[in-house]
């Protein structure tokens, strides 16, 4: 067990907890960084498509995970990063200034999309991001003259002075690159007063509120930071996918964001890399299996959002920490090897008085 | 005469909207929990009936019943496996637990009964009613009268039975009425039963006018705008919220260009979230300390 012991005021709010943080981080980065090295070009895009599912996995997490508001929308914000950014590319904006664009329009959206939805908590706001997605969508099919409707639209390559970063080492750096730079702001945010001030709205409102935090203020600075984290990744997907079209952004992919930070651990950064893993590698895990399982089997049509659904059921149910949650009770229990106590993480149950007046 | 038409079928279509909303709002009164796998109940519902109809070819007066009663096990089922574990625990786990359950269904539907639609026989479809130029047929005023029937019973349970009024109760606070001797867990088994045979009777219904396919589930996410706009956890405002929604998104599809149609329902759900997020029936307050 490791005892810190206290020497410094900044000591809690340090990036670097302690020595061992810089001994395992170091050489998990050493192991990304090496990766093309020994890794096949198939498994490197990949873990390309991994890093980029982090990245947008971050702006939600920020949202549910951190402040405590559900969106079942969030494939709108990444359709909007990615068209945005291929439309810029297209009329020849030169890469990093779309990219910055991409992400700042998808954070002014999620701003604007935060005003009536500071009205709502809980379940109004999850349907309200929902019909915002679906109206996304829609607007993704019907306005050709922009998103080439169903026929879809080309991204163009991402070019950054003058390498073309299409190839598939370059572009999983600089997914890479972008992965390190958001989860680093992303840390810093949250040990700043507004990071604390989303956890305190996540707890309570009203404590959040009489403690002096300006609530609305709060949460449309988290929608907005969350949209523009999304967006990012949506701009860096567009190009994975190299060509545009709208059922690349539906309700599926909202409910596959939201399964990554539930399945990860909400209210954990952990949670977004273990839940990016997961929901990126999944697809190839299942049509893996897909291809050994009998035909019988093999043929249902919507088999892959039903393990998803089913695997998201039995998370939920068994294991609302998620994965990272997991990992913590499997640490503890080897820490305190004799003595840990499966009751340490008996889940609080709440019963609830309900709002209604009727 | 056209508006007249139109505003029958929106109508009907609403009717439909209607009985989901109150399929989710019977739950949420009751149990504080949203399900979203509401609309994928109800083509369980639908295609549980085309199996007993089409496949097996019962008589539509032991079918339907035989649905009734299959599809209130399924919501027992469903609360037993699923729901009951999750008393205590977060709106938002529970939220998420039946979106994952209506892509499961969803699956499972399409192993059973295939992906291509069906359609349910019911001895009334095809034979229409004529008022002067409107032309209305059987199955859309089956669907009207279904749904006033089932509202005016629903209004007459929760109003004069014990067990409506029990419902009542541990829906406004699990604690006292557990405390007064409401056998609260058995009350929401009831509840889950209740909303998935509304479901069943929404797909019946639905049936002969929409083909029946494993995503028609889906349109439960407009009955979920519906359930919204009419203030959710209101049993009058699901239907109102249901009407309101197939209107609008009838003459959205006249007056407005194509595609409109499809969002206006989600339009409006946005417009009545900004200017009045409690809904037209408001039962919600403020949260106080």
């Amino acid at each position: 067990m490791r005892f810190i012991r206290r020497t410094d005021y900044e000591q809690d709010i340090n990036l670097v907890q302690h020595k061992g943080h810089v001994l395992w981080y170091g050489l998990l980065l050493l192991l990304v960084f090496s990766a093309p090295l020994w890794l096949d070009r198939f498994l490197l895009g990949e873990f390309t498509y991994v890093f980029i599912y982090a990245i947008a996995g971050l702006g939600l997490m920020l949202l549910v995970g951190y402040t405590g508001l559900v969106s079942l929308g969030h494939a709108a914000f990444l359709a909007i990063g990615a068209y945005v950014h291929a439309f810029l590319l297209g009329h020849g904006w030169p890469f990093p200034l779309s990219m910055l664009f991409a992400t700042g329009f998808s954070a002014l959206v999620g701003a604007l999309i935060a005003i009536p939805a500071l009205r709502m908590t809980g379940i109004y706001l999850a349907v309200a991001t929902l019909a915002f997605a679906v109206i996304v969508e829609q607007v993704l099919v019907h306005w050709e003259a922009v998103t080439g409707g169903f026929r879809g639209m080309a991204v163009p390559k991402p070019v950054l002075f003058g390498i073309n970063f299409s190839d598939p080492t370059l572009f999983y750096f600089l997914s890479l690159l972008l992965l390190l730079v958001s989860l680093v702001l992303v840390m810093n945010i949250l040990r700043s007063p507004s990071g604390r001030a989303m956890t305190a709205v996540r707890d309570s409102e009203t404590s959040a509120e009489s403690m002096g935090i300006h609530l609305a203020g709060t949460k449309t600075l988290a929608f907005a930071l969350s949209a523009g984290f999304t967006g990012l990744a949506g701009a860096l997907f567009a190009h994975r996918l190299t060509y545009l079209a709208p059922d690349a952004f539906t309700i599926v992919t909202s409910i596959q964001l939201l399964l990554m930070v539930v399945v990860g651990g909400l209210g954990s950064l952990h949670g977004v890399v273990f839940g990016a893993l997961f929901v990126g590698l999944l697809p190839q895990i299942i049509a893996i299996a897909r291809d050994s399982a009998p035909p019988v089997v093999a043929q249902i049509p919507g088999l892959e959002p039903a393990v998803f659904g089913l695997i998201m059921i039995l998370f939920l149910i068994y294991e609302p920490l998620g994965i990272y949650g997991r990992w913590q009770k499997i640490r503890q229990f080897f820490e305190e090897f004799p003595l840990y106590r499966r009751a340490t993480h008996r889940r609080q149950k709440t019963f609830l008085r309900t709002e209604r007046l009727r | 005469m056209e508006i007249i038409q139109l505003l029958i079928s929106g109508v009907s279509q609403g009717c439909v909207y209607g009985l989901i909303a109150l399929g989710f709002v019977l739950i949420y009164k009751a149990t504080e929990m949203v399900n979203f796998a509401q609309g994928d109940v109800m083509m369980l519902g639908a295609y549980v009936a085309i199996t007993f109809t089409s496949i097996w070819g019962w008589p539509y007066y032991w079918a339907v019943p035989a649905t009734l009663l299959v599809m209130a096990g399924v919501g027992i089922l469903l609360e037993r496996l699923l729901f009951r574990p999750m008393i205590g625990e977060p709106h938002f786990a529970v939220l998420m637990l039946t979106i994952g359950l209506g892509f499961v269904l969803r699956a499972l539907a399409g192993a059973i009964w295939g992906s291509e639609p069906r359609a349910l026989q019911m001895p009334y479809v095809g034979d229409v009613l004529r008022m002067g130029e409107v032309v209305v047929g059987y199955e859309n005023l089956a669907i009207i009268a279904g749904t006033a029937l089932l509202c005016l019973l629903m209004w007459l349970f929760f109003r004069f039975t014990t067990v409506g009024l029990a419902m009542q109760a541990a829906s406004q606070n699990q604690l006292a009425a557990f405390y007064v001797g409401i056998p609260v867990k058995r009350i929401f088994m009831l509840v889950w039963a209740l909303s998935a045979v509304i479901a069943a009777i929404a797909g019946i219904l639905t049936a002969p006018v929409s083909l029946v396919d494993p995503l028609i589930g889906f349109v439960g996410i407009k009955a979920f705008a519906a359930a919204i706009v009419g203030g959710f956890g209101s049993m009058p405002g699901a239907i109102l919220g249901g009407l309101l929604v197939g209107i609008v998104e009838q003459l959205a599809g006249l007056y407005l260009p194509p595609g409109f149609a499809d969002m206006s329902a989600y339009v409006l759900l946005l417009v009545m979230l900004v200017i009045r997020p409690q809904g037209l029936f408001a039962t919600m307050q403020k949260k106080k300390v």
